[in-house]
């Protein structure tokens, strides 16, 4: 339930790049790789952005898929939970390339 | 893609870029934490695991281990950890409780009021156990030196997998209860893979606390880091 936190840190960060103006939307960008945050965010922020510039504004998750790539072959993939074994050789040497994204990236305001 | 206006709406909408770190006020305290305990010459440790991993006994026996080594003070987040810290404070140890108030984690905020409490000009290690749970503290910085999680072969040896981010935010990792590696079945290969992949070349201590076995690999390790780190020739 650490959801509530990451709540109040997007609220915090809205409000203070909105400028005194009313706020539609905020678009976020989350990485497969960075944390899971559901939809439950939206649910507290109902609740905690009430009598704010915030107070309607919807949320918008852009997730990211994790990725990684090949050492071996240069292969970039997108891994499942079972292995990270490169699907295009099978090698082990892979590295996250990608899916880090945890950020407010931007707001809609009017 | 947006260029900055939306034109579909009847009022004007502007789009205003942000690119902000979701939890950057987190990781600002963090790093007034991480200052003050270079400030006072301390090395801090974060250790995370889920319920059950063995935690507590862990720092128990690293406790023992560093008696006379190194002065400790510990910050127990864990509402299910077993460190009394009554009984610290009366071994000469200071400790602080900290009231995560249901939260499934501890944050930068709650590690600033923790050290405020601690005598860090009498200590050399701050030893934290954070809350038990494998997705939540990976993100919420504390600003300790190292961040330690703790893995056991009962859990299996899939949690790399399952759980990417935490085993990506880490400095050491500690594989825990070897001594059932005969009567579980972990993968010890595949579990390693994945680690590897996600955190290359991290310093990983399989050992046991029942045992003893590996113990002392990762104690003397973990004393070295805090002299190369804090204290000065």
């Amino acid at each position: 339930m650490h959801e509530l936190s990451v709540t109040q840190s997007i609220l915090d960060i809205v409000l203070q790049h909105a400028k005194e103006r009313k706020i539609q939307q905020v678009n976020l960008v989350i990485g497969q790789f960075s944390s899971i945050v559901d939809d439950s965010v939206q649910f507290y922020w109902d609740i905690i952005a009430k009598e704010t510039l915030a107070a309607e504004a919807k949320l918008h998750f852009e997730r990211i898929p994790g990725e990684m790539t090949c050492s071996n072959c240069g292969h970039v993939f997108h891994p499942g939970s079972e292995d990270f074994l490169c699907p295009s050789c099978e090698s082990s040497a892979v590295r996250v390339s990608g899916g880090r994204e945890f950020q407010v990236d931007s707001i809609d305001v009017e | 893609m947006c260029d900055g206006h939306n034109h579909t709406h009847s009022h004007t909408t502007t789009r205003v870029p942000v690119v902000e770190n979701i939890l950057s006020a987190n990781d600002r305290i963090a790093q007034r934490n991480h200052s003050l305990l270079h400030q006072k010459n301390v090395y801090g440790v974060n250790i995370m695991a889920s319920p059950g991993a063995g935690k507590t006994s862990v720092l128990l026996k690293t406790l023992e281990a560093l008696k006379g080594r190194l002065r400790i003070g510990v910050i127990e987040g864990d509402p299910a950890g077993s460190i009394d810290t009554d009984r610290a404070l009366a071994a000469g140890m200071p400790a602080v409780q900290v009231n995560t108030g249901g939260e499934c984690h501890l944050d930068a905020v709650m590690m600033e009021d923790a050290l405020s409490q601690l005598p860090l000009d009498d200590l050399d290690l701050v030893v934290v156990e954070n809350v038990g749970n494998l997705i939540c503290p990976a993100n919420f910085r504390l600003g300790t030196h190292l961040n330690l999680v703790i893995a056991s072969i009962p859990e299996g040896d899939d949690k790399p997998y399952k759980y990417p981010g935490m085993y990506m935010g880490m400095q050491a990792l500690i594989i825990n209860k070897i001594d059932l590696l005969p009567y579980v079945p972990f993968d010890m290969e595949y579990f390693q893979q994945g680690v590897e992949v996600l955190n290359p070349g991290i310093a990983t201590f399989p050992l046991s606390c029942q045992t003893g076995e590996g113990l002392d690999a990762w104690t003397d390790w973990l004393v070295e880091q805090a002299h190369a780190e804090i204290i000065p020739e």
